[in-house]
C-alpha cells in the first residue's frame, strides 16, 4: 500500500468520525468545532486528488468565513440541547426512510450510465499545471464574458440591498468626522455685541427709604 | 501559457459594453445626488440617453452577418439587432411613462434608473446568448433587477408581497431551468447552443436524458413567459407592484423571453421540436382558456390585464407550436416570424393599455380599478379613444395591430394543420373580447365618478399619443412589419 492510500483511508476515517461527531456532540459548540474538523479533512482529501484550488477555497470560504460566523451565532443563541433531542425516537423511523431513499437514489444516479465518469472525455492535466492558475487563465480568456456578467450580477445585489434595507434616521447621534475637522473658531463661538449695563441707580423701592 | 490566447472581438457587443459603461458612470454620479438639484436631475435624461445611444450604436452595427464572439458565447446576428433596437424603444417608453408617478411617489430615485439599466444589459444578454450559461446570466440579470423593482416601494406591503412572491417563484424557475439545463449538458457534452443542436444532429446525444432536460427547460420557460400551468405569479405581481414596474415587466422581457425560446428551442434543440411542440400545445390551450376565462371576473385593470398577459402568451406558444409539421420543416420561418410580429405588437399594446393607468393615476389616487375608467370620455376624448384603441387591438378586432397578429398566428397554425385548436382559440377570443369591450362601454356610456383633469407632461401625452396611432397604422399597414420580421428571421436562421 503506497503512502497517498493510507493517508486516504486516515483522512477518511477521521472525516467519517467527525462528521458523526456533529450529529451526536452535546455541546453545540462542539458541534460546530467538528464540523470546521470535517472540513479540514475533506479539504485534505482534495488536496490528494490534485484539487488544490478547491482545498484552498474550501479552507478560507468555508472554515474562514463561513464556521467562524457560524460559531458566533451559536455561541450567541441559547440553545437548549435536551429539548433539541425530545423526540428522537419517534421521528427515527421517518428521517431513516428518507436517508435509505437518499442513498438508494444516489446509488441508482451514480450507477447509471448517463452520469458515469467514462461517458465524459477525461481532460488529463499533468502535475506541472497548477489548477489554480489554469483556472486563473480560464476565467480570463474563454470565460471572460460570463465572468464580467456574474460581477454585474453581483453589483445589481449590492444595489438592490443597499436600496432596500438603507433607511436615512435623522434621529440617530452620529458624528461627521469632516465637518468635525472643518470646523472654524467663528462655528463654535458667537461673540455679541452688547451696550454696556447702566448703573443700577434707580432701582431701589423709593418707599421703603420714605 | 497565454501566448495562443486571441483576444474577443469586442466589436459586435458595442451596444452592450456602452450600456454597462455609461451604467456604472450613473451609479458613481448617483452617490452625488444628495450635494446637488443638478445631479439628481442629471440622472434620468441620463438614463434615457444611454437607450438612445445604445439603440444608435446597434443600429450602426447592424448587418446581415452572424457573428460569434467571447469564445462563441455572444451572437451579434440580425434577429438580435432587432430585437434590441425594439427593446430599446420599449424601455425608453416606460422611463417616459412612468416619470410623472414616481416623482409624486417620492420613487424616482438614482436606483430605479440603475436597476432598468440593468435589467435591460440583462434582457441584451439573453437576446444575444449562445451558450447556455450566457442565457442564464442574463436571466438572472434580468430577474434579479425586476425582483428589487418590485419591491422599490418598500413601505407598501402589496408591494412587498408581490417581491416575495415574484423571487421565490423566479428562483424555482431558474432552479427548473437550470437543472433542465445540466441535463442537456450531460447528454450533450456541450453547453454551447450551436453544439448541442450538433451533438443531436449527430445522433452523439442521449435522446432519453435530452428529453428530460427539454421538460424541465420547457418549464423555466413557461415560467418567464407566463402560460398555464406557470402562471401563478402573474396576476398577483402585475397587481402588487407599482404601475411602472407593471408596464416594464409586461413589456420588454417578453421580448427577452422570446429570443430566449427561440435560442434554446430552435436554434439549440429543432430536432426535437416534436417534443416540445406537443408540450407547448397543452400550455397554449390551458393558456387561452384560463387567461380569457379569469379575466372576466376581474374588477382591477393590472390583474385584468395580467390575465390578458396569459391568455396573449397562449397565442404565441401557438405560433411557436406550428413550425414543425412531422419532419417536414418549411413551415418554421413563417411560424417563427409571426410569433415575433405578436411579441412586438403585444410589447406595443401592453406598453399603451399600462401607460393610460399611469395617464390617469395621479399624487394619492391609483386609476387602477375599472370604475376609474367610467365616462373617460367626458373628461378627455382624445385618450379615451386612445385606451379604445388598445383594447380593441387587444381583443382582435379587425384594423389595429392585434387583429393582424392574431389573425396571422391562426393562419400558420391552419397551415400546419391544427384547425380544432384554431377553432378553440376564436372561441375563447370571442369570450375574451368581453372584458376589453367592457373598458369601451365604461369610458363611453358610463357617468364619471372621478372629475380631476388629467394632468401628464406633454412628452408622456405626445408618446402615448403615438404609441396608441402606431398601434392602429401598423394595424392598417401590417405587411411593412411582418416582412422586416421575416426578413430579420431570413438572415438568422
Amino acid at each position: 500500500m503506497e503512502l497517498k492510500t493510507i493517508l486516504f483511508y486516515l483522512f477518511s476515517a477521521i472525516l467519517l468520525f467527525a462528521a458523526l461527531r456533529v450529529i451526536t456532540a452535546r455541546n453545540p459548540v462542539h458541534a460546530v468545532l467538528y464540523l470546521v474538523f470535517t472540513f479540514f479533512n475533506t479539504a485534505a482529501l482534495w488536496l490528494l486528488l490534485g484539487a488544490e484550488f478547491l482545498a484552498i477555497a474550501l479552507i478560507m470560504v468555508y472554515v474562514g468565513a463561513v464556521m467562524v460566523l457560524f460559531l458566533f451565532v451559536v455561541m450567541m443563541l441559547d440553545i437548549n440541547i435536551d429539548r433539541l433531542r425530545q423526540g428522537f425516537w419517534s421521528y427515527l423511523p421517518f428521517g431513516a426512510t428518507i436517508g435509505l431513499l437518499m442513498v438508494a437514489e444516489m446509488a441508482l444516479v451514480l450507477s447509471s450510465e448517463y452520469f458515469s465518469t467514462a461517458s465524459f472525455p477525461d481532460h488529463p492535466i499533468s502535475a506541472s499545471v497548477s489548477n489554480t492558475k489554469e483556472l486563473g487563465r480560464l476565467i480570463f480568456t474563454d470565460y471572460v464574458y460570463p465572468f464580467e456578467l456574474a460581477s454585474v450580477i453581483l453589483l445589481v445585489a449590492i444595489i438592490a440591498a443597499v436600496m432596500l434595507t438603507l433607511r436615512h434616521r435623522t434621529d440617530t447621534k452620529h458624528l461627521d468626522p469632516s465637518k468635525q475637522i472643518a470646523v472654524k473658531a467663528s462655528d463654535r463661538l458667537r461673540i455679541v455685541q452688547m451696550s454696556v449695563e447702566k448703573p443700577v441707580t434707580d432701582c431701589a423701592p423709593k418707599e421703603v427709604l420714605t | 501559457m497565454l501566448q495562443n490566447f486571441i483576444a474577443p472581438d469586442l466589436t459586435p457587443a458595442l451596444p452592450e459594453i456602452f450600456l454597462l459603461s455609461m451604467a456604472c458612470a450613473i451609479l458613481l454620479l448617483s452617490a452625488f445626488t444628495h450635494r446637488t438639484r443638478l445631479i439628481a436631475a442629471l440622472i434620468g435624461p441620463l438614463t434615457q440617453l444611454t437607450l438612445v445611444g445604445c439603440a444608435v450604436l446597434t443600429y450602426l452595427t447592424m448587418d446581415t452577418q452572424t457573428v460569434l464572439t467571447f469564445s462563441n458565447m455572444f451572437v451579434d446576428d440580425l434577429l438580435g439587432d432587432f430585437l434590441k433596437l425594439i427593446l430599446m424603444v420599449a424601455v425608453t417608453t416606460v422611463l417616459v411613462y412612468s416619470r410623472d408617478y414616481l416623482a409624486v411617489r417620492n420613487l424616482e430615485k438614482p436606483e430605479f434608473y440603475l436597476l432598468v439599466l440593468f435589467a435591460t444589459l440583462g434582457m441584451m444578454v439573453m437576446i444575444s446568448a449562445s451558450h447556455l450559461i450566457t442565457v442564464y446570466l442574463g436571466l438572472e440579470l434580468l430577474s434579479l433587477s425586476l425582483y428589487a423593482l418590485v419591491a422599490i416601494d418598500r413601505d407598501s406591503s402589496r408591494a412587498t408581497e408581490a417581491a416575495m412572491k415574484y423571487f421565490i417563484l423566479g428562483a424555482l424557475a431558474s432552479g427548473l431551468l437550470l437543472y433542465g439545463m445540466s441535463m442537456i449538458y450531460g447528454a450533450t457534452g456541450t453547453l454551447e447552443i450551436g453544439g448541442i443542436a450538433q451533438a443531436i444532429d449527430n445522433h452523439a446525444a442521449n435522446s432519453g436524458l435530452m428529453i428530460f432536460g427539454l421538460v424541465f427547460l420547457v418549464a423555466g420557460i413557461g415560467f418567464k413567459l407566463g402560460a398555464v400551468p406557470f402562471h401563478m405569479w402573474i396576476p398577483d405581481v402585475y397587481q402588487g407592484a407599482p404601475t411602472p414596474m407593471t408596464l416594464l415587466i409586461g413589456s420588454a422581457p417578453k421580448l427577452a423571453a422570446f429570443a430566449m425560446t427561440l435560442r434554446l428551442l430552435v436554434y439549440g434543440l429543432f430536432d426535437l421540436a416534436g417534443h416540445w411542440q406537443a408540450m407547448f400545445m397543452i400550455m397554449a390551450v390551458l393558456s387561452i382558456a384560463l387567461g380569457n376565462l379569469a379575466a372576466i371576473a376581474q374588477t382591477n385593470l393590472k390583474r385584468m390585464l395580467g390575465y390578458s398577459t396569459i391568455s396573449h402568451m397562449g397565442f404565441l406558444l401557438l405560433a411557436l407550436m406550428s413550425g414543425v409539421v412531422g419532419d417536414d420543416k418549411h413551415f418554421a420561418l413563417n411560424a417563427y416570424s409571426v410569433a415575433m410580429y405578436y411579441v412586438v405588437a403585444y410589447v406595443m399594446m401592453s406598453l399603451g393599455s399600462f401607460g393610460m393607468i399611469l395617464l390617469l393615476s395621479r399624487a394619492g389616487h391609483e386609476a387602477e380599478n375599472l370604475d376609474d375608467f367610467k365616462g373617460l370620455n367626458k373628461r378627455s376624448p382624445w385618450f379615451a379613444a386612445m385606451m379604445m384603441i388598445f383594447m380593441l387591438s387587444m381583443a382582435g378586432i379587425p384594423f389595429f395591430v392585434g387583429f393582424f397578429a392574431k389573425f396571422s398566428v391562426l393562419l400558420a397554425a391552419v397551415d400546419a394543420g391544427y384547425l380544432s385548436l384554431v377553432i378553440f382559440a376564436v372561441i375563447f377570443s370571442l369570450i375574451g373580447a368581453f372584458y376589453y369591450l367592457r373598458v369601451i362601454k365604461l369610458m363611453y356610456f358610463d357617468p364619471p365618478i372621478d372629475t380631476a383633469p388629467i394632468e401628464a407632461r406633454l412628452d408622456m401625452r405626445v408618446l402615448l399619443s403615438a404609441n396608441g396611432i402606431g398601434v392602429a397604422l401598423f394595424g392598417l399597414f401590417p405587411n411593412m412589419l411582418m416582412a422586416l420580421c421575416t426578413a430579420t428571421l431570413i438572415h438568422s436562421m
